[in-house]
């Protein structure tokens, strides 16, 4: 009794405490960077006062937004203003489900992983149109309109993307993916040299479907304030906040995991040291697509409403529908490496 | 001990509960945006009990589209729509008798399709996929795209026709409307929008002072 509440309650559950802590602290971290970088490039210092380099300064917001009174709008729907921010997060956590750290290590090796994220990242939109709704506020809803219509658009153009990856894999479960990234010439085997055009479209619809600049209309701070969660306060907000944090960091990581083969090495397997697969190399290839987020952030303007529609459907889309078609071709006629084992 | 059949059987009741109590509130529920909630939860329900059943693909596919894409359109244009809520029940008592009818017919004809069933009393054979040592969605796209491959183009060249219908009773070609052209904005060259011209520089004929020309006029 006691051996199998051991193994089917405990073990589990510290599994995922083991990814979701990591995961809350890198968010954390995530958000320094970000405001460290951003200054950087604005010939500013960043937050430097708090901790030593300024590294508590997250943690100091984390405890200040705490503190903050939670507050109802006028004649706000309560039920959904306070369950908003919850469908917002736990489908970003329950996304982080199948994502594997390393050829052994993933909470679950679902075989419907990719199927599994791709539902997890479109439930997530609830949270923001839910919050939009609730709040009984124009500024909110038009945010939450806004969120909606980018959302679905780009899922479509991410899931010709991920279908693109699949049919080279000939999986759904993401250590296959990877373990077919595998072979003798180190980086010219990943996905992302055949499916160089879809993903660049993956990324850059990551980064629509996350809401963040030069996509963030759905926040819009100039036009319509902070959007969706402009009623939002003191942990709610953080709520909100954990919530985009950790998709942006999940995108990074399935970039990474899809494209770049995840935790193997770029450097050819006759390598001595460096040419080891490592848990290494997939945190650093998903810190530089992290890294990618915050450089957009600082480079470009904010798309327009209708310029970001057009990109989605009519560039994105049919970009990707070609590539199903070529990846298909390259499987069929075998014009490109696909590796077995890791 | 937790056997897990009996575990499996309890979640199945409590899904199904949940299934029918958001159903009902569909129907039930004033508020029109709850309504459609109640029913994204009835979806979701939904496809807990289908992962039960090891339908994983079926169960995914249902939060993928109808979950994700098609209720948020609905929540989309629900929330949009600034409905009158007296209005819509002033003609509940007059529509009453037609809804009656369409239930009951609709009731005896389910019940005379169970009943058929019933009578034609089929085991359900092994789950093919466990058979053939597949997971559920890779068995499925085998059956799919070699089987099935004819009923599935049709099914697909139908959806197609679909979305061109429903493209072309949308579409309506307006006069004076300028669209942005991308291309022509991305291929505009600074010289087509600013001369710039070389001139010397200019001199005032007389050095006097602006304040001296002005009170002489």
């Amino acid at each position: 009794m006691g051996d199998q509440i051991l193994h089917q309650l405990i073990i589990p559950i510290l599994l995922v405490v083991a990814v979701v802590l990591p995961l809350t602290l890198t968010v954390a971290l995530y958000v320094y960077w970000e405001r460290k970088v951003l200054g950087w490039m604005h010939v500013r210092m960043g937050p430097n006062q708090i901790g030593p380099l300024g590294l508590l300064q997250a943690f100091a917001d984390v405890v200040k937004l705490i503190c903050k009174e939670v507050i109802l709008p006028t004649n706000a729907n309560k039920f959904l203003y306070y369950t908003a921010p919850l469908l917002a997060l736990i489908p970003a956590l329950a996304a982080w489900a199948v994502i594997p750290f390393g050829a052994r290590f993933a909470l679950s090796n679902a075989n419907a992983g990719l199927l599994y994220l791709l539902a997890m990242t479109s439930l997530g939109v609830y949270g923001i149109i839910l919050a939009g709704w609730a709040s009984n506020s124009r500024y909110a809803l038009l945010g939450a309109m806004r969120s909606a219509a980018q959302v679905i658009s780009y899922e479509l153009a991410m899931g010709l993307c991920l279908v693109c990856v699949l049919v080279l894999a000939g999986s759904l479960n993401l250590t296959d993916i990877v373990n077919a990234q595998a072979g003798h010439k180190g980086i010219l085997d990943w996905f992302m040299w055949p499916l160089l055009p879809v993903f660049v479209v993956y990324f850059v619809s990551g980064v629509a479907e996350t809401n963040r600049a030069p996509f963030d209309v759905a926040e819009g701070e100039s036009e319509i304030v902070a959007g969706f969660h402009v009623e939002y306060s003191g942990s709610t907000f953080a709520l909100f906040f954990l919530a985009e944090y950790a998709n942006m960091i999940l995108v990074s990581f399935l970039a990474s995991l899809l494209f770049m083969g995840g935790w193997l090495s770029p450097f050819p397997e006759s390598v001595p040291v460096l040419g080891h697969t490592s848990f290494i190399w997939l945190l650093a290839k998903a810190f530089f697509f992290a890294f990618l987020f915050l450089w957009f952030r600082a480079t470009f303007p904010r798309y327009r409403y209708d310029q970001i529609m057009r990109l989605g459907w009519k560039v994105f889309i049919p970009i990707a529908i070609v590539w199903v078609f070529v990846a298909g071709c390259m499987k069929y006629y075998g014009w490109v490496h696909i590796g077995t084992g890791g | 001990m937790i056997d897990p059949s009996v575990f499996q059987l309890v979640c199945f009741y409590a899904f199904a509960a949940v299934t029918v109590i958001a159903a009902l509130s569909v129907i039930t529920l004033r508020n029109s945006v709850q309504a459609v909630l109640s029913l994204v939860l009835a979806f979701f329900s939904t496809a807990c009990i289908w992962m039960l059943a090891e339908a994983e693909f079926l169960a995914i596919a249902l939060i993928v589209v109808y979950v994700g894409a098609v209720m948020v359109l609905f929540l989309f244009v629900v929330m949009m729509l600034d409905i009158d809520q007296e209005k819509l029940r002033e003609g509940f008592v007059k529509y009453l008798p037609v809804g009656l009818i369409v239930a009951v017919v609709m009731l005896v004809e389910m019940l005379g399709l169970i009943g058929v069933r019933v009578m034609h009393t089929q085991t359900m054979g092994v789950n093919p996929a466990t058979a053939a040592g597949m997971s559920n969605t890779a068995w499925l796209g085998m059956a799919l795209y070699t089987q099935y491959l004819l009923p599935f183009e049709v099914a697909a060249l139908i959806l197609t026709v679909g979305v061109i219908a429903a493209v072309a009773l949308t579409l309506r070609q307006r006069t004076g409307v300028r669209h942005q052209q991308a291309s022509e904005q991305v291929a505009v060259k600074a010289s087509d929008r600013v001369r710039i011209i070389k001139m010397a520089a200019e001199r005032p004929v007389d050095s006097q002072p602006a304040s001296a020309q002005e009170s002489k006029s």
